[in-house]
């Protein structure tokens, strides 16, 4: 299934990716790419691999076979670190965030900038931690004046927002999204929708993997269906529909 | 349902001007809003009885300070240990073992070298000492991953064994006459232990609010996970932590040595629970991620204004524990309306 019309060179390629475990065959064969700018929905079952490709793909797992590709050029992760590092940043849905800390503190969490009070004792530069959160934020259409507060203060989409916000600070290319929505009220996945199409108008890539149909047309270019470990299809949304995609997820 | 991508979603700015609800301020002040209460209630109590003051009698600040010292240190390292979401029950003991080695190698130092070198060999070794069972402490809970309630309680029988043997089960009295300066001595009306102390507390308190060892504490108690995808050593992390509350129990069993000139295996033992509770009234939460010195500095002193001011007062001692024991649970209670109304998020 070729794609036809895309110019640009793929951000990430992936191509016949396996992943067995023991004698479990988790992901067969798997290839997809992403360009810049674009958004490319992961759907399928539970259990058909999606988890699996993500986790591989953001240096979790050691894939058994094939080769993930960068901007043209194969490379492989030890651990997630190294793919954070490559610039390809996975948000999780929960568990991304200290609650107790402030927006900048979450997102230089693990690597606070110093400064030297009086000349000599280092300590940690708050002021330079809010002036880039807020900038950030602001890219992301989000605007605060009260750097200090916690983030347990926030909504749900927004303490999503914080999330995706370390994750553009940080000059993520690749942004993958594990059910961005899926714990979120219905203004709450819209402000997600929202943030996903400003990261699309940054050139940035987006895996984005939800069960909400609704969701995945809103805001992919792309959908790649998985069923039990191996690709199942691939259709650019616009050319697609619900059914279509729901038989390919259950393989009617 | 047709599929245009980009219909139903307009990019919308969002404002969030957080502001931090009055009962998280009041939640936040609490130790220091008790502190300031009983103050007031003491002086008025005073003043009524027996026409005196409390609070403007220089004897009774110094006599405070000092009753407040000891349990002020175990309850710093106790807030760092807390906040991360763990406890560290062995404090007690640790203090008690330290207090024990120091009186032992002073008397033994006090022999081959001058007394002051005696004393600050004898701060040391206790200080060495005291850090290995806290190494242990931290084995146990970052890389065997047992819960921090049930590996300090280990170690708290530990430290306690090892403590009564090594004084053989009495008090071992220290012969220094350098190390009683230290202890009662004063300049300016300042106890020589409360500067200590008060130094001591400072560093900690920057460590805690000014460092990436303090902001990863944080993070730890309100979201490991978080702080461990966050690239932060959390294992590492853990190791440090309880050898650092170890040290500050061993700080406070030298400055108990001090002060008593001598060491005791049960010198900590009931300040445990007192550095605990020093912790919570000082605002941080036993569910982790919050808490500060300050509130624990505060804490500290909400018990020892309490412990002195009814001994001065003449009530029988018990009602003490009465009162201590009264704060503590106002103070739980203010945690938890603050975590149920007042930093609650805002949708879900």
């Amino acid at each position: 299934m070729a794609e036809a019309g895309k110019v640009s060179e793929p951000l990430l390629e992936i191509r016949n990716l396996s992943k067995n475990f023991g004698a479990v065959q988790a992901l067969q064969d798997m290839s997809m790419t992403i360009a810049p700018g674009e958004v490319v929905a992961l759907a399928g079952d539970n259990g058909a691999g999606k988890t699996t490709l993500i986790k591989a793909i953001s240096g979790v797992y050691k894939p058994s076979g094939g080769d993930i590709l960068l901007r043209g050029e194969k490379v492989e992760f030890a651990s997630p670190q190294e793919a954070r590092e490559k610039g390809i940043e996975t948000i999780y849905q929960d568990l991304a965030l200290a609650d107790n800390l402030s927006i900048g503190a979450n997102i230089f969490l693990g690597r606070e900038p110093m400064r030297r009070a009086f000349g000599f004792l280092p300590v940690i530069d708050r002021a330079r931690m809010a002036e880039a959160a807020k900038t950030t934020m602001a890219l992301l259409d989000f605007h605060v004046n009260r750097m200090e507060a916690p983030v347990s203060n926030f909504s749900g989409g927004q303490r999503q927002a914080v999330a995706i916000g370390r994750a553009v600070y940080w000059n993520a290319q690749i942004l993958i999204m594990d059910e961005p929505t899926a714990a979120l009220g219905v203004p709450e996945q819209r402000k997600v929708i929202s943030l996903i199409h400003q990261l699309k108008a940054q050139g940035r890539g987006v895996i984005f993997i939800s069960h909400n149909l609704q969701d995945i047309f809103a805001v992919s270019d792309r959908i790649v269906v998985l069923r039990r470990g191996v690709r199942a299809g691939e259709r650019r949304i616009s050319e697609t529909t619900h059914d279509e995609v729901v038989k390919l997820m259950v393989g009617g | 349902m047709t599929h245009a991508p980009e219909t139903h979603v307009a990019p919308q700015a969002d404002h969030a001007d957080v502001q931090l609800t009055l009962l998280q301020r009041i939640a936040n002040l609490r130790a220091w809003l008790f502190l300031a209460a009983l103050i007031i209630g003491f002086e008025v109590w005073a003043r009524a009885d027996f026409g005196g003051s409390f609070i403007l009698n220089p004897f009774n600040l110094q006599s405070i300070a000092i009753f407040a010292v000891v349990p002020l240190l175990l309850a710093t390292g106790q807030t760092f240990v807390i906040i991360s979401g763990g406890i560290d029950l062995s404090l007690g003991f640790i203090m008690g073992l330290a207090a024990v080695v120091a009186a032992h190698v002073i008397n033994w130092a006090g022999g081959v070298m001058s007394l002051p070198m005696a004393v600050l060999t004898g701060m040391l070794v206790a200080v060495g000492v005291a850090a290995i069972p806290g190494l242990v402490n931290g084995l146990l809970v970052s890389r065997l991953r047992i819960p921090p309630f049930i590996g300090t309680l280990g170690m708290f029988g530990v430290a306690r064994g090892v403590a009564f043997l090594l004084a053989n089960g009495t008090t071992v009295p220290v012969r220094n006459s350098f190390l009683s300066t230290i202890g009662n001595g004063k300049i300016l009306n300042i106890p020589y232990i409360v500067i200590i102390a008060a130094v001591f507390v400072l560093i900690m308190h920057y460590l805690l609010s000014q460092t990436r060892f303090g902001q990863h504490n944080y993070a730890i108690g309100a979201n490991e996970q978080a702080a461990r995808r966050a690239g932060i050593d959390v294992k590492n992390h853990l190791m440090k932590l309880y050898i650092l509350s170890a040290i500050c129990a061993g700080l406070a069993g030298f400055l108990y040595a001090a002060r008593f000139s001598a060491g005791a295996a049960q010198a900590g033992e009931p300040l445990l629970l007192d550095s605990v509770a020093a912790v919570v009234i000082g605002g941080a939460s036993l569910f982790g991620g919050s808490g500060t010195i300050l509130g624990t500095l505060a804490g500290a002193f909400v018990i020892a204004v309490i412990q002195y001011g009814l001994v001065f007062m003449n009530v029988k001692p018990f009602w003490q524990f009465i009162s201590v024991g009264v704060v503590i649970i106002i103070s739980v209670l203010i945690d938890q309306a603050q975590r149920n109304y007042g930093g609650g998020r805002q949708s879900e």
